[in-house]
């Protein structure tokens, strides 16, 4: 069978309308759960790393600066396919949840995963922030907290957008292991498509093309925000050549 | 304490682990005062001035001011600390904020968290007249946050025009030169209208042909009336605007005097070796 026909197999699946929605809600919650998983892990990260850098003077600090450390020991020692098959087939039924949609479950797991390492990359980039920034803050009379928030954090992000955009390609590639948890993804929908007429080379295929345009888009989007975000450290305004 | 008296500090002792900077060291600082503050690299110049307003926490002895001690855990510092203007020596002004929201930011969360505060308490009042036979009379806030936000700005750029630096209000520090960030760290400082300003080496880390303007900002604040606290190297500034001169060695304050005296009949040994090196 040579590749002319296989293409032609494939395209005569892709004309059912049945395949184009199947087609488009794996990528749907391919992006959902990346996307999703992204902004809790950037919470959970955060909220982690600033209970890792906070002064430990408190004893509940100590504790919490504890409990992260062991969350992020869990999550970043076990591989995301694990934590999931724990997550859908032992720990929801074993505490006797029934009806969670599969969906919800990977967002929230790989929001949960993403959060272990997002709390190192925000680690780095609040300690990559100039210790006079806070000492500054605290100076005008604002609190630790307002400080942080308003000054140190913003600063941290946009030092580390690069890494977070790493960050967000992983996830994005790690979401073709959703199916272990009967999540429709891109690669169930084109897994489908392939066993519609036993075919399936061409669909692989255009999984991998897939997923390669949605990290150069991704690869784009966090080069826009770059360059939005770095008005505040470029130069003044260049002049034009005499 | 006296009426025109400031900051009182007394006995103020500073250990870092069992290095002890300070020793046993009092200072009165009075409105209007210009103190100069001069001595050996690494004699606990910036330390003293940072324990004033309890950047570090002072291991022993008393900060009075505004007839609290600041030196005590339990006062609310982030309160106090708004009447401390502080100026350092690397600027530190708000890498991610224009020129304008760095001079305003304090000043309107301030004035909105009081504005809130304020707020809970008026309902407070209405709530409780509610059960009250004789209403007490309902203190409304009569200002917005519009209104306090407003205020910060018009505050803000008045305070830039005076450093003829009123077109740089839009723009990020990183595109000012160190007189421009160091001024407008002054104005920063001077925004939330204090009651002292502490300097430490304000024109250290400039160019030279920019130390002036700063010490000239500095020198029209001190015949404004500012009161100040300037750790500094610069000789002239400490004989011709402080009026009070202060060496500290090995921890503890070795001279105190007017500059006239200071300069020029020392008595400490340790300031005429200081003063022949420096002169
Ligand atoms: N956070 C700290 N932890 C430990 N030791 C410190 C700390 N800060 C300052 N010191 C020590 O305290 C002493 C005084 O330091 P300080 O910075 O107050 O000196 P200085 O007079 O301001 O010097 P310079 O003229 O170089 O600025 C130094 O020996 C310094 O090593
Ligand atoms: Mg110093």
């Amino acid at each position: 069978m040579d590749w002319s026909t296989k293409w032609e197999k494939f395209v005569s699946t892709m004309e059912g309308e049945y395949f184009q929605q199947l087609l488009l809600d794996g990528l749907l919650n391919t992006d959902k759960v990346a996307v999703m998983g992204l902004i809790i892990g950037i919470i959970i990260g955060t909220l982690i790393a600033v209970v890792k850098v906070a002064p430990k003077y408190k004893l509940i600090m100590r504790i919490l600066d504890k409990i992260c450390t062991v969350y992020v020991a869990l999550f970043r020692g076990t591989p995301m396919t694990v934590q999931l098959l724990l997550a859908y087939y032992v720990l929801l039924p074993s505490l006797g949840v029934r009806n969670v949609d599969s969906l919800t479950v990977g967002i929230v797991v790989f929001g949960m995963n993403s959060g272990a390492y997002v709390s190192e990359i925000m680690r780095g980039g609040i300690n990559s922030v100039d210790k006079g920034q806070m000492e500054a803050g605290r100076a005008v009379g604002l609190s630790y907290n307002v400080t942080m928030l308003r000054i140190v954090i913003p600063q941290a992000i946009k030092n580390i957008l690069p890494t977070l955009g790493n960050e967000f390609i992983t996830l994005i590639k790690e979401t073709s292991v959703l199916s272990f948890i009967t999540v429709y993804d891109l690669y169930t929908a084109l897994s489908a498509i392939g066993s519609k007429n036993y075919e399936k080379m061409v669909p692989y295929l255009v999984m991998a093309v897939i997923y390669i345009i949605l990290v150069l888009l991704i690869t784009l989007l966090v080069r826009l925000l770059e360059t939005a975000l770095a008005k505040s450290d470029k130069s003044a305004p260049k002049r034009k050549k005499a | 304490m006296q009426e025109n008296c400031i900051l009182k500090i007394e006995h103020l002792n500073k250990k870092f682990a069992d290095h002890e900077v300070l020793k046993d060291v009092n200072l009165t600082v009075n409105k209007g005062d210009v103190v100069a503050i001069i001595g050996p690299s690494g004699c606990g110049k910036s330390t003293f001035l940072r324990c004033l307003n309890c950047m570090e926490d002072p291991t022993g002895g008393t900060i009075l001011f505004r007839g609290e001690n600041l030196a005590d855990f339990k006062v609310d510092i982030n309160k106090h600390r708004r009447h401390i203007g502080m100026v350092f020596q690397q600027f530190n002004l708000f890498n991610n904020m224009t020129v304008l929201q760095n001079i305003t930011l304090a000043p309107i969360l301030v004035g909105c968290a009081d504005l809130r505060a304020k707020k809970r308490k008026t309902l407070l009042t209405k709530i409780g007249n509610v059960f009250r036979k004789e209403k007490k009379a309902v203190d409304a806030p009569t200002v917005t946050k519009a209104d306090i936000k407003t205020a910060a700005k018009e505050k803000a750029m008045e305070l830039l025009k005076k450093i003829g630096l009123e077109d740089k209000a839009d723009a990020y520090p990183s595109t000012l030169s160190g007189g421009q960030k160091q001024r407008i760290a002054i104005v920063r400082a001077l925004a939330m209208e204090p009651d002292v300003l502490l300097f430490d080496e304000p024109t250290s880390a400039l160019d030279p042909e920019m130390v002036g303007e700063v010490l000239n900002l500095m020198t029209e604040l001190a015949n404004e009336g500012m009161t100040m606290v300037v750790v500094t190297h610069e000789m002239g500034f400490a004989k011709e605007v402080a009026n009070r001169v202060i060496f500290i060695d090995e921890g503890v304050i070795k001279e105190e005097n007017t500059p006239q005296e200071f300069f020029h009949a020392p008595q400490n040994e340790r300031l005429k070796e200081f003063l022949s090196k420096v002169l």
